[in-house]
């Protein structure tokens, strides 16, 4: 990256620009200081950590997998379409960015638990209930991520320039070929932006999942309800496992941006 | 309003806020000397928080200016904060071997007295349905069971008495606290949960606790102590005495505690 010639620096901006920086950076630092890293090899080859290291990998993909078929047509609507009620449409699929992920967990609990609103019929018609199993750490999961990934893409919609749509129209494009053909090879770059902060969302998420699904060794405890739990015995070990996920999450989301953003 | 304007306000505030916090805090100190007075921080289990909330109403109205400020949470999560240096004056756990570590710390002024008991309990809802009736059943199939993890002290309880009745439980859900495991009782979500007959107290009529006689070989203790990092050391010791005090210890029995 090179300074634009004409840019005209506000230096003063440095100063915030700064101690927002260092804000940031330090409590990672303080992480990677005090790891107890003699621990570290132990702790990820232990099967326990493996467990549910794996586990947390796969819901997060699973969540983000789900985010973006249903987020991505959530995010047109909102972008394209000129209709009353859009900005209230907006802050409802958005709501769970400021709503804290205990009460999500909750408000799962109350939709889609036993005793839940459709949580009930289901059991009733099927004979399954959700809590306690992968699939509800995967709902929670895309519950708390799915805004994120929606708000990005909705963005990138916006920049996207409408023309195209409109010239492939009059060249007899049908919508849904405009859509797949025209409009999401351009918004490539949007999504794959928006899926991956999806999916570090989803991959931290501790309330509503701990709320929701609960919290068992293989099936819903995935690594950040591990890190809390080691902090209650064994401080060490939850620095240790918050680093392992830290790792693990740079290296994918490094790996990823290589690949899918030239920036 | 422009932004650079916006920016002073804000600024001002939060001087004026400082300033505020700097001088009140130096009065509470400067008082302490004479009376029982200023502020007492106590850290408490949560287990403990409906009672803890009623005794400091009480112990503010017996001592006019003194204000007690209690927070509640994970008996190891608030020991962790102690040690790594929290202003506390006040700590209540629900577990010695959690008080251990803040005393082994050297954050504990003298020896942590018990002050109260529980004992563990099966929380179903109202009406029964699956009829537990004692600890054999929540580990039968088909009974979807709640338990505190075996790290926090009511899992560890739940272990020893399952073990005293030799027993293997299969839970759903291994969680954070007991308050979540009452939670998911009370939502209807598991059909178990291995709870304090505390928190079945104080879930009023919305789960039944069950008795069971393994309980009996996991008596929990609840110890107090005053922390060394607080800055109100003689209200800090005056909160410990009042919740020792018969007084207190009649609004520990009331909601279920049982006497150390």
């Amino acid at each position: 990256m090179r300074a634009d010639p004409r840019a005209r620096v506000p230096y003063a901006l440095f100063v915030p620009a700064g101690i927002g920086v260092a804000f940031l950076i330090l409590p990672i630092a303080g992480l990677l200081i005090r790891a107890p890293w003699h621990q570290l090899p132990s702790l990820i080859g232990s099967p326990a950590v493996r467990t549910a290291l794996r586990l947390s990998l796969e819901t997060a993909t699973a969540a983000t997998a789900i985010a973006i078929v249903f987020g991505v047509p959530i995010a047109w609507v909102l972008a394209r379409l000129e209709f009353r009620g859009r900005s209230l449409l907006r802050a409802f699929v958005t709501l769970p960015l400021v709503l804290p992920p205990v009460a999500g967990g909750i408000a799962l609990l109350l939709a889609y638990g036993r005793r839940g609103v459709v949580g009930s019929e289901v059991l009733k018609v099927f004979g399954v209930s959700l809590p306690f199993t992968t699939a509800a750490v995967i709902v929670a999961e895309t519950f708390v991520a799915m805004p994120f990934l929606i708000v990005s893409v909705e963005g990138s919609l916006r920049g996207v320039d409408v023309r195209y749509d409109h010239a492939a129209a009059t060249l007899g494009a049908s919508r849904m070929f405009t859509f797949v053909h025209v409009t999401l090879p351009m918004l490539g770059p949007g999504i794959a932006a928006g899926a991956m902060l999806c999916w570090a969302r989803a991959l931290g998420e501790f309330g509503a999942t701990i709320t929701f699904a609960g919290s068992y060794p293989g099936t819903t405890q995935t690594m950040p309800l591990q890190v809390y739990l080691a902090l209650q015995d064994n401080p060490d070990a939850a620095i240790a496992l918050s680093l392992v996920l830290l790792v693990v999450s740079v290296a994918i989301l490094a790996g990823l941006r290589d690949r899918w953003l030239r920036a | 309003m422009n932004r650079p304007a916006l920016a002073a306000v804000v600024t001002a505030v939060i001087v004026a806020l400082g300033v505020a916090a700097c001088s009140s805090s130096k009065k509470a100190a400067s008082s302490t000397s004479s009376q029982v007075a200023g502020t007492v921080v106590v850290f408490a289990a949560s287990s403990l928080k409906a009672t803890f909330t009623a005794l400091a109403t009480n112990f503010e109205q017996a001592n006019p200016g003194v204000k007690v400020v209690p927070s509640y949470g994970g008996s190891d999560t608030l020991a962790a904060q102690i040690t790594q240096g929290a202003p506390v004056d006040v700590f209540a756990a629900a577990s010695t071997a959690t008080m251990g570590t803040v005393t082994k710390a050297g954050d504990g002024v003298g020896t942590p007295q018990v002050f109260a008991k529980n004992e563990l309990e099966i929380a179903v809802s109202p009406s029964n349905p699956d009829h537990i009736g004692g600890l054999a059943d929540v580990t039968k199939s088909g009974v979807k069971l709640a338990l505190c993890a075996a790290t926090v002290p009511c899992g560890a309880a739940a272990t020893k008495a399952f073990a005293a009745a030799k027993l293997t439980p299969h839970p759903v859900t291994l969680e954070q606290d007991v308050a979540s495991v009452l939670t998911k009782v009370e939502l209807g979500e598991v059909d178990a949960g291995i709870v304090y007959q505390t928190d079945v107290k104080s879930a009023g009529g919305k789960v039944l606790g069950v008795n069971f006689a393994e309980a009996a070989s996991a008596i929990n203790s609840y110890p107090i102590v005053v922390v060394k990092t607080g800055k109100n050391p003689t209200a800090a010791q005056a909160f410990v005495n009042y919740v020792e005090s018969q007084a207190g210890q009649q609004i520990l029995q009331t909601a279920g505690f049982e006497q150390p």
